[in-house]
């Protein structure tokens, strides 16, 4: 029979709105769901390769468990009965050993991330993390340094914007559908585009305008554009004095980083830093300057997403059209929000997480997503206490943590790593037992509250049944928990009895999702008074001069530390994303992986021709905890201090056939380095050296 | 000529091959076979910015396409009522006559079946009422389908747009 479902795609994260058709059981066509204002029936590739994920056979199809060394790749099949009891055994022993904070679960935070969580605090742990702090944990505490706000409550208002500034974010490439839209629709109404970053990509194609700057030196460029902007008072003196708490030390700090002194440092001429400030404040407070999807390059971080958050404040571009904007919840509108498991009562968990975030040792970073990268140190150093479990639901720690050589030092010491996939990723190979889950085609998940300036709910509903021995993974952890004697904390059988759990008392049923694929609490756009903005802040102002900072022994306006160019053969190794690909996780589909299959490292023309590097042949990379073999790419659009690589590639999972062993993995390379107050990853703080092979 | 045109706007493209993807997906193709094709030029330093070209690559439908009047089968046609230039792969041989023929590289190799697949505008799509899908699916929508008079249009709207100049005119 011939059916429409509404849902929500996951080939990445972002959770794009889509409209399946379904002929006889099988998926017949994908697209972007018409009703969805900005999507309008649009996919990107990756979302455009779902069928592509769906039907491909090198997927994991039924429970395995190892038989070989972890990462032999051996495996026998199991059956969920036995696969499960498997796990339940290793974590009983390993709980009545070691106590419930010895098993830690970590993920990419996704719609059933508060099923997780759940399953977690019910076990007496307090050790999940999300993969959130590699990406941007200093852009969410800069954020909460500043508004009190985390990053997940702030949005982008690029439909109305006049001008946009980007720091690296690729938006064109390192895309979601609505973004680009919305945005590309502003610039055929003659928004003006400013992109920055040591590499030309196809954002930097776009842009009005481009600068190359000396990588790792955005902070001096900010520092200048604020000392211009104060000096010729180009800021919005209305909302400044209304809203900004400390802009008279911002003032003397910045007094002595001028046009002149960014020049030497950024590489980018005075006069031009000069001419952007004024020619951006012309079009204040409508502009935006992006404060990042991925934060994570350098280890001053925080101090980097807190000046582009300053540059917003002062241009007076927040809560404004075209601007950044606060997310609003179903509450602005008298309505309720989905409920979720973890509002439930569970035992008091008295030991600190494995990272100490929130603690005084480590007191920035949110708690609520953790801090990824300090897992293997935690767990070889058995600080602060003996870890021995690890459950990594569609998470990938050898790849996505840096220097994977530790990563894997570290799942050697666990008594027990379990992973939740569809796919055979580098960390379900390297894995004891790996339950796969199905996919986003063949499930119904948890509700999506989408908080924004019209707060809605999507859902993501089933369209086709499982073409493998898979399970939702909210039912393989329920599964588990029962056989733990935590099962009352799951009061569902099936997905759709949890839907119908989180709905209750919002008003809305699962029916009310059939007709759109989304329900709404309101029909208008929700603007805060920018007379009234509740910053969540001590001082109810936006903190140029931060108490959340400065109470935990931390300064706001630090110096600022000159960046040192590399000694001769050696290189800033710099990477990013490309539109085919997500992460670590689709080098393997067919249709993605036709299309780009391998890394290169891009390398500067000149610089390659002193080490007699050519276009196209083989270098090996080395840093100081790694090395491997990739392609070169000489080109002359890499600033030559930087080499680039694209993230997600040189797979070591042999049964992703077309991924294994293609191209390089950053994460081999990069060393673990992070910023020690906001919590990211400084994965732009490695330095190489490349020779030719 | 086909009735139709298939109308690329390269400021708006971004070279992200969603369309290549949407083809393949809806024609079912292994790899290999791309009927249509992002091919990326650049990028390039113009006026003291990097710029790069997106060229779309389908197939022209032309008026006397060489691929059918070389095919030996009479595999390669073109459809009489709109001129969509296709094949029958009833009548395919996999000579590949038509892949020698086409200055365009238009025709393509599958691999899996041994014969030759097009981009026929998904006529398939379009006698259900639909658009064809790399069209109906691009990221941007950047590609806009239509009968060949309409298509025009886009570019001198956006021309007149360009040019109003409401700020600096005198009138």
């Amino acid at each position: 029979m011939d059916k429409e479902v509404f849902s929500l795609c996951f080939m990445c994260s972002v959770r794009c709105p889509i409209k399946v058709n379904v002929k006889d059981g099988h998926v017949a066509w994908i697209e972007g769901n018409p009703h969805v204002a900005g999507i309008d029936g649009s996919l990107c590739p990756r979302g455009s390769a779902g069928m592509s994920m769906l039907y491909d056979d090198q997927r994991v199809q039924s429970p395995l468990i190892r038989v070989g060394e972890r990462g032999s790749g051996n495996w026998r099949k199991a059956s969920w009965e036995e696969a499960i009891d498997y796990v339940v055994g290793r974590l009983k022993d390993i709980k009545d050993k070691n106590g419930g904070h010895s098993i830690a679960l970590c993920e990419r935070t996704q719609l059933s991330t508060h099923v997780s969580k759940t399953f977690l605090k019910a076990l007496g742990s307090p050790n999940h993390f999300t993969h959130d702090a590699l990406c941007k944990g200093s852009v969410n505490t800069a954020c909460r340094s500043l508004f009190g706000y985390t990053d997940a409550d702030i949005g982008i208002h690029y439909g109305e914007t006049k001008h946009i500034v980007l720091y690296g974010r690729n938006i064109f490439e390192s895309l979601a559908v609505k973004e680009v839209k919305t945005l590309m629709a502003a610039l055929e109404k003659g928004a003006r585009l400013t992109y920055i970053d040591p590499r030309v990509t196809v954002t930097a194609s776009k842009a009005h305008r481009y600068w190359m700057i000396r990588p790792g030196t955005d902070l001096a460029l900010n520092y200048a554009l604020i000392h211009v902007i104060l000096k010729e008072r180009l800021y919005d003196a209305g909302f400044v004095a209304k809203w900004v708490h400390g802009i008279n030390e911002l003032r003397d700090f910045v007094e002595h980083y001028t046009p002149e002194w960014a020049e030497k440092e950024t590489g980018i001429p005075a006069g031009e830093i000069i001419a952007f400030a004024r020619e951006i404040s012309r079009d204040k407070p409508s502009v935006i300057f992006h404060y990042g999807y991925r934060g994570a390059s350098h280890k001053n971080e925080i101090y980097m997403r807190r000046s582009i958050l300053m540059l917003n404040a002062l241009m007076g571009s927040v809560e404004a059209k075209g601007g950044i904007v606060f997310k609003k919840g179903p509450g602005e509108v008298g309505g309720k929000a989905a409920r979720k498991l973890v509002s439930q009562e569970f035992p008091k968990i008295e030991m600190p997480r494995f990272d100490k975030a929130g603690t005084k040792d480590f007191p920035l970073p949110d708690p609520n997503h953790g801090v990824a990268q300090i897992f293997p140190h935690a767990v070889l150093n058995e600080d602060p206490y003996p870890i021995k479990a690890l459950i990594a639901y569609r998470m990938d720690p050898l790849m996505s943590i840096a220097d994977t050589a530790q990563t894997k030092k570290a799942l050697d010491r666990l008594d027990l790593v379990v992973t939740i996939d569809i796919n055979y990723s580098d960390m379900a190979w390297y894995s004891d037992v790996i339950l796969p889950e199905s996919t986003y085609l063949e499930r119904t998940d948890c509700i999506q509250q989408m908080n924004g300036l019209k707060p809605q709910m999507f859902l993501r509903k089933k369209a086709v049944e499982p073409r493998y021995d898979t399970l939702d993974g909210a039912i393989i952890l329920k599964r588990i928990g029962e056989k733990l004697g935590i099962g009352n904390y799951f009061p569902y059988e099936t997905m759709e009895d949890l839907v119908n759990w989180q709905l209750q008392g919002t008003g809305f049923t699962m029916t009310d999702f059939e007709k759109k694929g989304f329900v709404a609490y309101g029909s208008d756009q929700i603007f805060w008074d920018r007379e009234n903005l509740p910053f969540k802040t001590p001082s109810k102002k936006i903190e140029f001069k931060s108490s959340l900072l400065e109470n935990a022994g931390f300064e706001s306006f630090p110096e600022y530390q000159p960046v040192e160019p590399p000694e001769e053969g050696r290189f800033r190794l710099v990477v990013g994303r490309s539109a085919v690909h997500t992460h670590v996780s689709t080098q393997n589909v067919p249709y993605l992986n036709e299309l780009e299959s391998e890394n290169k490292l891009w390398i500067n023309t000149k610089k390659a021709s002193r080490l007699g590097i050519k276009n196209n042949a083989l270098v090996e990379v080395v840093s100081s905890c790694g090395k491997g073999r990739i392609k070169a790419f000489v080109t002359d659009f890499i600033h030559p201090e930087a080499v680039f690589m694209l993230h997600g590639f040189g797979h070591e999972a042999g049964r992703a056939k077309r991924s294994f062993n293609k191209g390089l993995s950053d994460a081999l390379i990069q060393e673990n380095v992070y910023d020690k107050i906001g919590g990211s990853p400084a994965y732009h703080d490695t330095f190489v050296s490349v020779r030719p092979l | 000529m086909s009735k139709y045109y298939l109308f690329q706007d390269t400021r708006t493209c971004i070279g992200c091959h969603a369309c290549e993807i949407q083809c393949k997906t809806n024609k079912n193709l292994p790899r290999g076979a791309k009927p249509c094709q992002i091919i990326q030029v650049g990028p390039k330093m113009i006026n003291g910015l990097p710029k790069m070209s997106f060229i779309f690559m389908p197939c022209y439908h032309c008026e006397d396409p060489w691929c059918v009047s070389t095919c030996p089968t009479g595999a390669m046609q073109k459809r009489s009522k709109d001129g969509i230039v296709f094949v029958d792969k009833e009548l395919c041989v996999g000579c590949k006559t038509c892949i020698s023929a086409c200055p365009w590289g238009a025709p393509q190799w599958n691999p899996d079946t041994g014969k030759v697949e097009k981009c026929d505008y998904c006529k398939d799509r379009l006698d259900a009422g639909l658009k064809p899908a790399c069209v109906t699916l691009c990221t941007t929508g950047c590609l806009t389908f239509g009968p060949a008079e309409d298509m025009t249009q886009v570019r001198r709207q956006r021309h007149a747009e360009a040019s109003a100049s409401f700020e600096n005119s005198s009138f």
